[in-house]
């Protein structure tokens, strides 16, 4: 499966050479897409998942070269949505003489098409910023970025070096944001818009077109960091436009119930994974009511602190000083702690199985893209490093196959999700990264 | 060497300006010196990153994301409501309306530009003077009512970058070179003396020109060193330096170490900031002797872990450890112990990297990738009881040796501190041996590993080249390596103490040194122009 090349600019996407013209691949017009019985089409969304450490190398899946998965041991989670996902094993990350930042250059090649020259590096944006930018900005917000770690600075989503997203943490804050003041319920029956949002809009854009002057006073670096505060205020204006009108009408949209008020965040593995459970019924809700149509979703860190209660090690710090089990012949606490990172992704797809939309659920209209930071904890390893597609993405992905890669970049799994979402983009990626080859075998 | 007396500064030919995001604290600090204490600035602000060992130099490069404005918006708002509320109109508006159900610019603009100016750190022009009156009067009149008019024309000046910005504008001097202009330099000044924005005295002397000759930048350094704002600033660089932002996510597990409670680690942090700014500022001691310092002070959630009976458990007594105490210099703090370790254990490499990092400025390089660690832990018959033992065994991987010779002797010193800072003898049963040495000096222990601190050359660099890059955003660029020694000869020759080194910088001519504009416009001319702009 290629781009369309039907008269198309010559553009960049982070730094690669992109097609621009065609809004969607042809096959994803009409005959694929799924409507709402009123006959609007459903959004498909975008999201990532991440988890640290991967799985033990021969314990994550059977890597037999067939095309059908075979969970074993540390991925018997994932067993029910079999069919609901795409595997991928045997990709790499060509470092071409670069360092291996540890717990860092595995993940970050995996999503932005480019080896950091070094740890903290990272000057290419990663592929929900760039899917984000393409179709985040008509919904209310452009992304929706949460870590069940407890720590907003936990997030793996950036334009550049300086540009991260800080990740929403406390469940009571991220619901209040949703559906705290501001939300406006797609299916009330009357609308009428606030006066005060009129007048925070008209503050808005006096304050954007006045603020033009600042730009005279500064050099080139700093006129791009105002850029991205141009970009901000925009999507802020949008947002207040959107409380202006009645939306669309939103079958599957409820407004969930809001997490307890006593809130504890953490690094201990309940804390976290309840946590994690609380900020997922929300998203998938602000999903279902068209709130964003782009997320992400960390669940541990690369260098995973997540921690059993009465512990003295964390999950990272295991994969270093665990011994290798005599009998078993791997670290057992690791390998435990490995099975909960998968139950934890078990629960986040749950979550979008049980929203019911159109003919279908919220999953077979997302792709989430879901990934670790390393095939083999124990060395460190960034290659082979675990993904997965989960969802149909609308009707535009088959499900439940079993890619391996032979050894190809990482980058050929980024440049596929990145066509499904209909991003015009024909190459991703740099040095040996840089791949035009999509994963067309699950493409429908 | 430089000779002792005499000597005059380096000329020096700057950097470009900067423009830095506020900082969380300096947000909240601004909010409060403009409207007072009981405005709540209730809001998460985006973490900064951590650029050559400061959050400080993050800010030069910070931007403002989506997510990040809808906060800043919602803050302004919150903000902005509580200054108009009925409680506080009174005190926190210069005047009252004719009526109250709706515009009155002549009231409002009186309220724009006094807050403005603070806002702005700098006169509003006319242009935003009139925007933000009639910002202010057209949601009066579109919400019938003046006061909630007003708070959002003030939200409005509140998400602006020249706001959330700390905008430094370059101008040319005498000598042919760029300096800061006067607003510039009265920023940065308050920011680095008080990490808040500029006072009504600083900008009246900006505006008088006082900043730009020596008499009145230190007859402005001498007034702000008097006020009890500057331990405020300097608390604000000591959290930046020892990466105090480590406690807003700071977990101790209740099972391994049920002492630790939010209290105590709140506390902790007070500890040190306490410390520090006692000794420094107060005794003004030479800065070196915060390595070896047994003075402190102690509160009551403190006690049981300094083992200390306190007799006033709601407050902050001061106190000296006892002669051969184990604790002696801010390094063996709790603070400095529960923040380089685990949630359930100590460790020696995060506390050795800290060391050195901070307290050193020597980077410590990352770990090298694909190492195969089954060499350390593939023999499961091992018994490696102790920090030390588990650590040996790097040190038969080349690859991992060089750096943790450089980490671990340092952190195996403060090893008979456990995860949380309580003292211990044994770990497992086995004695803790804490024996090291740091750059050719031999130690026994903690305390003596403050006296190996306190003879290191590099301590006094470290803090002279961090209060530097702190104060002007940007790490000091090569062709400020001679002024840089003259810097830390200088602060050598007034004994290390802190004042004295805020002073030569403050008055400095490198201090506000600036590389020319690249666009060409200087302050005069990008004013002028904004005003001739109509932007409504």
């Amino acid at each position: 499966m290629t781009v369309s090349r039907r008269s198309f600019l010559r553009g960049t996407v982070g730094g690669s050479a992109v097609a621009l013209g065609l809004p969607f691949l042809d096959c994803f017009l009409n005959e694929n897409g799924t409507a709402l019985a009123s006959g609007a089409p459903i959004p498909v969304r975008f999201g990532s998942w991440f988890w640290g450490l991967g799985h033990t190398p021969g314990r994550g899946i059977a890597m037999d070269g067939k095309s059908e998965i075979t969970f074993l041991e540390e991925t018997q989670p994932l067993t029910p949505y079999v069919n609901d996902l795409n595997y991928f094993n045997a990709f790499n990350t060509p470092l071409d003489g670069r360092p291996s930042a540890v717990h860092f250059t595995g993940w970050v090649a995996a999503k932005t098409g480019t080896v950091p020259r070094s740890f903290g590096d990272t000057p290419q944006p990663t592929l929900d910023v760039i899917i984000a930018d393409q179709i985040g900005g008509d919904s209310r917000f452009r992304s929706l970025d949460l870590s069940s770690t407890g720590s907003a600075r936990d997030s793996y989503t950036f334009r550049n070096s300086t540009s991260r997203n800080a990740a929403d943490v406390s469940p009571l804050a991220f619901y209040q944001r949703v559906f705290g003041a501001g939300f406006v319920d797609p299916n009330q029956a009357d609308f009428t818009p606030a006066p005060s949002v009129m007048v925070r809009s008209s503050v808005l854009s006096a304050v954007h077109e006045e603020s033009k002057d600042f730009l005279r006073t500064l050099g080139a670096a700093d006129r791009a960091r105002m850029d991205e505060y141009f970009t901000s205020i925009r999507q802020l204006e949008h947002q207040l436009a959107l409380q202006m009108e009645k939306p669309d009408v939103s079958e599957a949209c409820g407004i969930p119930t809001p997490p307890p008020e006593d809130e504890v965040l953490g690094i201990e593995i309940e804390v976290a994974q309840n946590n994690h459970k609380l900020l997922t019924d929300i998203l998938v809700m602000a999903l279902a009511c068209n709130q964003t149509r782009v997320f992400n979703m960390l669940y541990s860190q690369a260098l995973s602190l997540l921690r059993r209660r009465g512990e003295s090690f964390t999950h990272h710090t295991l994969t270093h000083e665990e011994p290798i089990d005599a009998s078993l012949g791997y670290q057992r606490e690791v390998a435990e702690l490995h099975v909960t990172s998968m139950m934890a992704l078990a629960t986040f797809i749950q979550a979008f199985k049980d929203i019911r939309e159109g003919d279908g659920t919220l999953l077979d209209n997302t792709l989430i893209f879901a990934n670790s930071d390393t095939g083999n904890s124990r060395v460190h390893s960034v290659d082979n490093i675990p993904v997965m597609m989960i969802g149909r993405a609308g009707g535009r992905l088959k499900t439940g196959m079993h890619i391996t890669g032979n050894g190809d970049p990482i980058t050929r799994i980024g440049l596929t999700a990145m066509q499904v979402m209909g991003i015009p983009v024909e190459r991703w990626g740099t040095g040996s990264l840089e791949t035009t080859k999509t994963i067309s075998e699950i493409l429908v | 060497m430089l000779s002792a007396c005499g000597e005059s500064e380096p000329l020096t030919e700057g950097s470009e300006p900067q423009l830095r995001r506020l900082t969380e604290q300096q947000y909240r600090n601004t909010i409060r010196d403009i409207f007072g204490g009981n405005i709540i600035v209730a809001g998460r602000f985006d973490p900064l990153e951590r650029i050559d060992g400061l959050l400080a130099l993050g800010a030069s490069s910070a931007t403002v994301t989506p997510a990040a404005l809808e906060r800043y918006e919602a803050l302004a708002r919150s903000i902005s409501l509580q200054v108009v509320d009925e409680k506080n109109r009174a005190v926190l508006l210069p005047c009252a309306p004719v009526s109250k159900n709706t515009r009155d610019d002549a009231c409002a603009e009186k309220f724009v530009s006094s807050v403005g100016r603070f806002l702005f750190r700098r006169p509003l022009s006319d242009t935003e003077q009139s925007l933000y009156t009639s910002l202010s009067g057209s949601g009066a009149e579109a919400l019938g009512d003046f006061y909630q008019g007003l708070a959002y024309g003030l939200s409005g000046m509140m998400v602006s970058p020249k706001f959330l910005y700390v905008n430094e504008i370059a101008e040319p001097d005498q000598d042919g070179l760029y300096q800061l202009d006067a607003y510039s330099k009265a920023s940065r000044l308050s920011f680095l003396l008080w990490n808040t924005t500029p006072d009504v005295a600083l900008l009246d002397a900006a505006a008088a020109g006082d900043l730009d000759t020596k008499d009145g930048l230190e007859k402005q350094f001498n007034r702000m060193m008097a006020s009890p704002r500057v331990e405020q600033g300097v608390a604000a660089f000591f959290e930046d330096m020892l990466e105090f932002e480590r406690f807003d996510i700071l977990e101790k597990d209740p099972i391994i170490y049920s002492a630790f409670i939010l209290d105590v680690a709140e506390d902790a942090k007070e500890q040190t900031l306490r410390t520090l700014t006692h000794l420094l500022l107060e005794e003004e001691t030479d800065y070196r002797d915060i390595f070896t310092s047994r003075k402190t002070f102690i509160s009551g959630a403190l006690g049981p872990i300094y083992r200390v009976p306190v007799d006033n458990p709601d407050g902050w007594l001061p106190y000296e450890f006892p002669e051969g105490s184990a604790w002696a210099g801010i390094h063996t703090h709790l603070s400095f112990q529960a923040l380089f370790s685990h949630p359930g254990k100590s460790s020696p490499t995060l506390r050795g990297q800290a060391v050195r990092e901070h307290l050193l400025c020597q980077k410590i390089p990352e770990p090298p990738g694909d190492v195969d660690f089954s060499d350390f832990n593939d023999d499961a018959n091992a018994v490696n009881r102790t920090a030390r033992q588990r650590l040996s065994a790097h040190n038969e991987e080349a690859s991992c040796a060089g750096c943790h010779k450089l980490m671990d002797p340092i952190g195996l010193a403060m090893e008979t501190f456990d995860g949380a800072g309580q003292l211990r003898t044994m770990e497992n049963g086995v004695v803790i041996d804490t024996t090291g040495e740091l750059d050719g000096i031999s130690y026994t222990d903690a305390v003596g590993l403050g006296e190996a601190l306190r003879q290191n050359p590099s301590a006094p660099a470290c803090v002279t080249n961090r209060l530097y890059a702190y104060g002007t955003g940007r790490s000091p660029v090569p062709a400020e390596r001679q002024w840089m020694a003259y810097l830390e000869e200088k602060f050598a020759q007034t004994g290390y103490k802190i004042p004295d080194l805020l002073q030569e910088m403050v008055l400095s001519d490198a201090f506000y040194r600036v590389a020319p504009p690249f666009l060409g416009t200087t302050t005069a001319d990008a004013r002028a122009a904004s005003a001739k702009e109509t932007n409504l």
